[in-house]
């Protein structure tokens, strides 16, 4: 069902709503950009429908609300291990339809890849519903399109945000409840991103050819990538994390194990006790990264991974171009093939 | 609520054997056989978690042979026949023991490689009408890193064996000396398609040992090798293990020679 709503009307909804969940959404810091003079827009908690930035993409994926940056798994007191208590808080997300996509590839590491699904992620996913925040404009970097993750069906309830006025599509009846009777109904279908600026041609080949992995392509990233793993924290699809054990500087006999965010562009992802790593130049990594992003993935589950949100190119220090990177590997094994 | 399955379970040590100066291997109690060539999450809570293959397989025990050379590893070490260690698993796929029936195998393992063929061994060495034939060839550093000395003495007597070392050091009165790659060309490989050879050891080892038995004409098909990664989960969440399409948890750590030589890092 869909309903048309003033800005008084969806106000009211963002009340209700709030009783009964912790609504995230992409929230506006003063002056946190990454250049001079701007502002950083990223996931948090929202107070008020007005602190939603619709506008704007989010320098940051609402990854950390599904999948937190560092999450305690278990409690250590002396002869005991403890699970945390599981938070019963429910939770809205605004986001967009390339982010309800690259949750789903989360979805399909921690609960579909091999025979056992995280039962933290299970958990918390469960309490998550999702409201997509109608994207029909294509910003900075964006290549969904090419991704084929501009359009999106696995939402709660859809938003089209306009002047003075909300249209809001009501996916999941849970969510009915929340609308009166009286409230003004419209025929409402959301739209889509239908071209990017930026155009990506994939790799079509099942089979990587051994040529790709040596090539002298990856060699430029060598130099340039840093290491830093901005593109994997930012992006909405990198699902990789690392366990630590730590013990309380005041109580050595009590401690936690932890899961925090790792990635492979970073120093020590791959390192083994004894001395032997892997990977260890930077454009090595590169190369694991896009591969995996545009072909593993694929291979293993039968859709791409990257979801085009293009967040990787937004923070990249180096201003390495993932995007660019993507057209010319095909080009690459193109000419490698023929 | 669904079953954790990162819980690690409170397992008690029955008994450590001192191997080398790096190396002992625990014998723990598990009643739940692992299938040949699985590995545990290995974890001292407070400390950290650590994926360790399977060295040996009895009634009501497992064997760990760990080496000393990180935060989690150097505190198993201080542990005792009184400690308990905390394990999750097994995990991995193991070595594929129903076909080899009648085969004839060869396994070649390097240095801490030959912990998990031990298992491997010792059951054609009980049941040795399983196979038709079996060798065995492995390489140490020097004659001070060589496990299981006392097993390889005694597989000897049913099995074609050869113990090679990099460096005698002076003191090595075995009778072989050189990397495992130059005694490949020793092993009598039979023409028949039923013969498999099994490769374990570091990266560098397995790559140049398979290209020996390659040159020699077994095809990649032939050729089995167990692999090793940084994990953190071992059930195909955290990622370090990920080559490929391939995550070495979940679908290793066994691999075909043809698959495995397609997985660059």
């Amino acid at each position: 069902m869909e309903w048309k709503l003033a800005d008084a009307a969806f106000n009211d909804l963002f009340v209700k709503l709030k009783d009964d969940y912790l609504i995230y959404g992409p929230k506006r810091f003063d002056r946190g950009g990454r250049f001079a003079d701007t502002d950083l827009i990223r996931y948090d908690e929202v107070e008020r429908p007005a602190e939603i930035v619709w506008n704007e993409k989010s320098a940051f994926s609402p990854k950390e609300v599904v999948f937190p940056i560092t999450q305690t798994l278990f409690y250590f007191t002396e002869e005991k291990i403890l699970e945390p208590v599981p938070d019963e808080n429910r939770l809205l997300v605004f986001l967009r339809p390339c982010d309800i996509n690259g949750i789903r590839r989360l979805d399909t590491i921690y609960l579909e890849n091999g025979t056992q699904p995280d039962s933290y992620y299970a958990r918390l996913r469960k309490r998550i519903r999702f409201v997509m925040m109608e994207c029909t404009e294509s910003f900075d970097n964006c290549f969904c399109v090419s991704m084929k993750s501009n359009t999106a069906s696995g939402y709660d309830m859809a938003i089209r945000a306009g002047r003075g006025e909300f249209l809001v599509e009501v996916k999941n009846d849970e969510f009915l409840r929340y609308f009166s009777p009286d409230l003004p109904q419209v025929e409402f279908i959301p739209e889509f991103v239908r071209e990017n600026r930026i155009r990506v041609t994939v790799p079509d080949t099942d089979e990587v050819p051994a040529g790709i992995y040596t090539h002298d392509m990856w060699n430029e990233y060598k130099s340039r990538c840093i290491a830093c793993g901005r593109c994997n924290t930012a992006c909405i699809t990198c699902s990789c994390h690392t366990t630590a054990d730590i013990f309380y500087d005041d109580n050595i006999h009590a401690g936690e194990r932890r899961r925090t965010w790792a990635s492979c562009h970073i120093d020590g992802f791959t390192d083994m006790a004894g001395g032997i790593s892997f990977r260890k130049d930077n454009g090595s990594r590169m190369r694991f990264k896009v591969l995996h992003k545009i072909h593993d993935y694929r291979k293993r589950f039968g859709e791409q991974m990257c979801v085009g949100c293009g967040r990787c190119d937004d923070n990249c220090p180096e201003l390495i171009s993932y995007s660019n990177c993507i057209s010319r590997l095909s080009k690459v094994i193109q000419e490698t093939s023929s | 609520m669904s079953k954790n399955p990162m819980m690690p379970e409170s397992h008690r040590i029955i008994h450590v054997r001192q191997e080398t100066a790096l190396e002992s291997t625990f014998r723990i109690e598990a009643d739940f056989p692992p299938a040949l060539g699985q590995f545990y999450m290995v974890s001292i809570p407070k400390i950290g978690e650590m994926p360790i293959s399977i060295s040996g397989i009895g009634p009501g025990w497992i064997d760990m042979t760990i080496r000393n050379v990180g935060r989690v590893s150097r505190t198993v070490h201080s542990l005792n026949e009184k400690s308990v260690l905390f394990l999750r698993g097994p995990y991995g796929n193991g070595f594929p023991m129903k076909e080899f029936g009648g085969y004839h195998l060869a396994v070649a393992a390097g240095g801490s490689g030959i912990a998990p063929v031990r298992p491997l061994v010792e059951h054609y060495y009980q049941h040795p009408d399983e196979v038709e034939k079996l060798d065995l060839l492995f390489g140490f550093k020097t004659p001070d890193d060589i496990l299981f000395r006392q097993d390889i003495e005694r597989w000897k007597s049913r099995f074609e064996t050869t113990l090679t070392v990099d460096d005698g050091c002076g003191i090595w009165d075995g009778e072989c000396v050189g990397l495992v790659t130059e005694y490949v060309e020793d092993i009598k490989l039979s023409e028949s398609d039923r013969m498999v050879i099994i490769i374990v050891g570091p990266p560098i080892m397995i790559k140049y040992t398979a290209a020996a038995f390659i040159r020699r004409g077994i095809s990649e098909e032939r050729i089995i090798v167990s692999m090793e990664r940084r994990m953190s989960c071992g059930i195909g969440k955290c990622g370090h293990c990920k080559i490929g399409e391939y995550y070495i948890c979940l679908d290793g750590p066994v691999f075909r020679y043809n698959d495995a030589v397609r997985l660059i890092d």
